[in-house]
């Protein structure tokens, strides 16, 4: 193992380094975890889609229905269903970490179900809301 | 063997007295949030595709606008915290993060400050 030195008379050696993202088992902890970013950062794309609707709208009836036929044309509604999934997860699985600030359900066996009760009610919810939309 | 003594040697590496406003923070939000996203959720897929006379008419009610107004300016909030912690996690060094940190406040800031323009206009022009 090299040993280098890293200055201020410091020694490191270097080990592996832990975890490795590549060969660590998915788990529905660590997955929701950064899907919950993951939604977050995309949903950055709505929130911009949305207030340029809003712009558009404000702007004038011709403007508006170029953007509102884009968000409604199949490339938008990709978009935008795919960030409704993204809210409906992103909502659920806040919910469980305000559960969780407020030290309840923090228990492996607890964390785990109330993953996959997030993940199936932010299905569920989307899909709800497509029928609705229809 | 060091002679400085251990309170000098964690002087000033600890708390910087703060951090905590952020996280307080973000719980505010996400919690203003729970009732105020399903609030604005609900009328926007309503009227989305709906036609522009449809949508002048919903959002000039008080309520839609009020609504979609204290929306923007808690989700824009959010999303600033949120990416916040994403770039403090993943951009390193000095001037790289300051950048990223200013750029994020000014495009969340930007971004609500059109929408809330963009809603008031309707609002008062119907």
């Amino acid at each position: 193992m090299a040993i280098e030195n890293q200055g201020a008379g410091a020694t490191k050696i270097n080990r592996p380094l832990s975890p490795h993202l590549q060969i660590y088992r998915p788990q529905i902890t660590s997955t929701l975890s950064i899907l919950n970013r993951i939604t977050g950062i995309g949903m950055t794309l709505a929130t911009v889609l949305i207030a340029w609707w809003f712009l558009a709208a404000a702007t004038g009836a011709a403007y508006f229905e170029m953007v509102d036929g884009f968000l409604t044309s199949w490339f938008g509604v990709l978009i935008l269903v795919g960030s409704l999934w993204a809210f409906w997860f992103h909502f659920f699985n806040g919910l469980r970490h305000l559960r969780w600030d407020a030290v309840k359900g923090m228990g492996m066996h607890s964390v785990r179900r109330s993953g996959w009760v997030a993940l199936i009610l932010s299905v569920l919810a989307t899909v709800l809301c497509i029928v609705w939309a229809m | 063997m060091s002679f400085i003594t251990d309170r000098k040697r964690v002087d000033g590496l600890g708390s910087g007295q703060s951090g905590i406003e952020h996280w307080m923070s973000q719980r505010l939000t996400s919690i203003a949030l729970i009732p105020l996203s399903l609030m604005f959720l609900f009328p926007f897929i309503g009227n989305l595709g709906a036609g522009h006379a449809t949508m002048m008419q919903t959002y000039a009610h008080p309520y839609h606008a009020l609504v979609a107004v204290m929306f923007f300016i808690v989700v824009c909030k959010h999303l600033q915290q949120g990416l916040q912690v994403v770039i403090e996690d993943y951009v390193h060094g000095h001037r790289a993060l300051l950048a990223s940190l200013i750029l994020n406040k000014l495009f969340c800031g930007g971004v609500a400050v059109v929408a809330i323009f963009s809603i008031a206009k309707i609002a008062f022009s119907a």
